[in-house]
């Protein structure tokens, strides 16, 4: 059933290629794009690439924590 | 044109809404759409300044007073019941539509309120209309309204107390831009936060609402948080503690929303996510930061409501919600799909949409006011918001594993308002002059740089390159995370219940000892005038002569003492 041209191994492989281009792309873009800092740091070499990365895997990394303790399962308040 | 010409938009609106039940199915799909349309129209018809107003109580209502922020709320608010309409066409709950118009009506009567109590009650009738929305439900919408109901009736309490003292202390209704400098006015600014989905009562949100049905959440989603945008704006411009307020509200949706399961649910953090964007920018308070906050509702009112009719469309197919559940679902509801990845795009700003041209208006603002920890906050929380939201919501429903679901995508007037608003997500996107022209205030920001674009690419990418890498830890599982809902849902009844428990023992030895004591009386007078009882005896003629004498003798006895 699960045979569309989407699912395919090779078609996913041909995404993360183009994928890893496009993000090395934005980054080199930076050699030629003229950025206005407002505070120093953010205008340096690839600043919003190693920032959004860094900030998903803080965010993610909080929300495990919290989900230790504040997960339930579905069915918690039904009873 | 005239004064005695404009028409009340909001009571057109109302009115509509009232009569929807009373038509028959022809004629009421005609009114769902026409109403919304005319009420467009009307509110462009309100010029500047008060136009209907009325007395009450000795004070001077105004009724319907416009300017630019009115109108630009108005307008946003028209369109989204026009498209919730379109999208509702084949909702068979007469009251559902019904309310829902009613709850537009009432948003828009908020935003071309002049006054505090003409505010009120608007405020007070989207509260009854929303609740209303969310009961016609059925059956398990029931608690969730209620609770929904109840916090939102708080919250009208507290504004209702602080309108009165202002009434009292400064002897004006006027809406204007306050200073938190009174008890009456953090009331007010508290009534006003709850609606926005604030902490620490944001938890009404994501338990009500996705306990609507497929096209009410798409019209709840629309009003009530952002008629609290709208007020704030109008208030508390500048107000130095909605900055933290709104950045809270930025990261704990975030937050949920990566933990949540239920597709809906995740959008509901993201509304409260989304509005403190808008908070933050209101707390900044300067022109370009409050432009920014109008024009971020105007926009995700539209993308917000793109996603959650691509959601309802997904619900209304399959009759599911939860991502475990769904996925592939992209094979057989592609224009569902397409137009939720556009919602979803906009809902990150990614460049070309409409997100991309007024979040990062907010976010200049920030850096422009050189608040180095508020921007680099709200930078990282637009990563956050593609991780969520963007990427999130459509991977899950629409990609992910091959939930075996062949859905077709739904009737043709639900991918219509779909359509609709994907296209204006796309053109407020690559031409945001018309949008900006409608902004309170004159607008002096260009958002297509180059450096923009590509600092926001790479930000973007960057966070769809940390979903795809983290993809086991963001695996979804059958679970909900607690909330402060917590304390009303299951540490209040405990307690009820233990004290119940406890009165009620308590209450049973009470009783108990009375029992006791009045039975040792009743038993006491029983032994003594019972029929064997010392004084109910019936005596012997020769004992009580004997008895008489020795009272005598004793009387006399007395006498001479």
């Amino acid at each position: 059933m699960d045979d569309h041209w989407l699912t395919r191994a090779s078609t996913i492989k041909g995404l993360w290629i183009a994928f890893v281009i496009l993000l090395t792309a934005t980054v080199l873009a930076d050699f030629v794009v003229q950025h206005h800092p407002y505070f120093g740091m953010d205008g340096t070499f690839g600043f919003a690439a190693w920032f959004g990365f860094v900030s998903c895997v803080v965010l993610v990394a909080i929300a495990k924590a919290l989900g230790a303790f504040l997960k339930r399962p579905d069915t918690y308040y039904d009873s | 044109m005239t004064a005695s010409l404009v028409m009340w938009p909001a009571a057109v609106m109302i009115i509509g809404g009232l009569l929807l039940p009373l038509l028959r199915e022809r004629l009421r799909q005609f009114a769902l759409l026409l109403v919304p349309l005319l009420t467009l129209f009307l509110v462009w018809q309100v010029p500047d300044g008060p136009v209907l107003e009325a007395r009450f109580l000795g004070f001077t209502l105004a009724l319907v007073k416009g300017d630019a922020l009115s109108r630009l709320f108005a307008t946003v608010f028209a369109i989204m019941a026009f498209a919730g309409a379109l999208f509702a066409l084949n909702q068979n709950r007469v009251v559902e539509l019904a309310a829902a118009f009613c709850y537009a009506g009432s948003a828009i009567g908020v935003t071309f309120a002049g006054d505090l109590v003409t505010v009120f009650i608007f405020w007070e009738m989207m509260a009854i209309a929303s609740t209303l929305v969310v009961w016609s439900t059925g059956a398990s919408a029931r608690g969730p309204g209620l609770r929904y109901a109840a916090i939102h009736i708080l919250g009208g309490v507290l504004l209702m107390a602080g309108i009165i003292g202002e009434i009292a202390t400064v002897g004006s209704v006027g809406l204007g831009k306050l200073t938190l400098d009174s008890v009456p006015r953090w009331l007010m600014l508290i009534g006003f936060l709850i609606n926005a989905g604030a902490p620490p009562l944001s938890a009404w949100l994501p338990d009500a609402y996705p306990e609507s049905s497929w096209s009410g959440m798409v019209v709840l989603s629309a009003f009530t948080t952002k008629t609290a945008v709208y007020v704030l704006l109008r208030t508390f411009p500048g107000t130095e503690l909605l900055i933290y307020v709104g950045l809270f509200m930025v990261f704990y949706g975030i937050i949920y929303a990566i933990l949540e399961n239920d597709m809906r649910r995740i959008l509901a953090y993201s509304i409260v996510n989304q509005v403190g964007f808008m908070v933050t920018g209101i707390g900044i308070g300067t022109e370009m930061a409050l432009n920014g906050a109008a024009a971020h509702a105007f926009a995700h009112i539209i993308y917000k409501a793109l996603l959650l009719m691509s959601a309802g469309s997904v619900l209304y197919m399959t009759g599911k919600r939860k991502c475990t559940d769904l996925g592939g679902l992209f094979r057989t509801m592609p224009v569902t799909a397409v137009c939720g990845i556009v919602g979803a795009l906009a809902i990150s700003s990614f460049p070309m949409t409409s997100g991309f041209v007024t979040k990062s208006m907010i976010s200049e603002a920030a850096g422009m006011q050189h608040l180095s920890v508020v921007w680099y906050l709200l930078a990282a929380a637009s990563a956050g918001v593609f991780l969520h939201a963007g990427i999130k919501f459509p991977w899950f429903v629409f990609f992910q594993k091959d939930s075996g679901l062949r859905p077709p995508d739904p009737p043709w007037n639900m991918q219509a308002a779909m359509v609709l608003f994907a296209a204006l997500c796309i053109l407020i996107g690559i031409w945001p002059e018309p949008l900006y022209a409608l902004l309170p205030y004159p607008v002096d920001y260009v958002p297509y740089t180059a450096g923009h674009v590509v600092f926001y690419l790479q930000l973007l990418l960057f966070s769809g390159l940390a979903f795809f890498l983290m993809l086991g830890w963001l695996k979804r599982t059958l679970t909900i995370t607690l909330d402060v809902d917590w304390f009303y849902r299951r540490l209040g009844p405990a307690i009820a219940r233990r004290l119940d428990r406890t009165a009620d023992a308590a209450w049973a030895r009470l009783k108990n000892a009375v029992d006791l004591g009045t039975r040792s009386v009743s038993s006491v007078i029983y032994s003594h005038h019972g029929p064997g009882g010392a004084f109910a005896r019936t005596w012997s003629t020769s004992a009580m002569a004997f008895w008489t004498t020795v009272m005598l003798a004793a009387y006399l006895i007395l006498s001479y003492l």
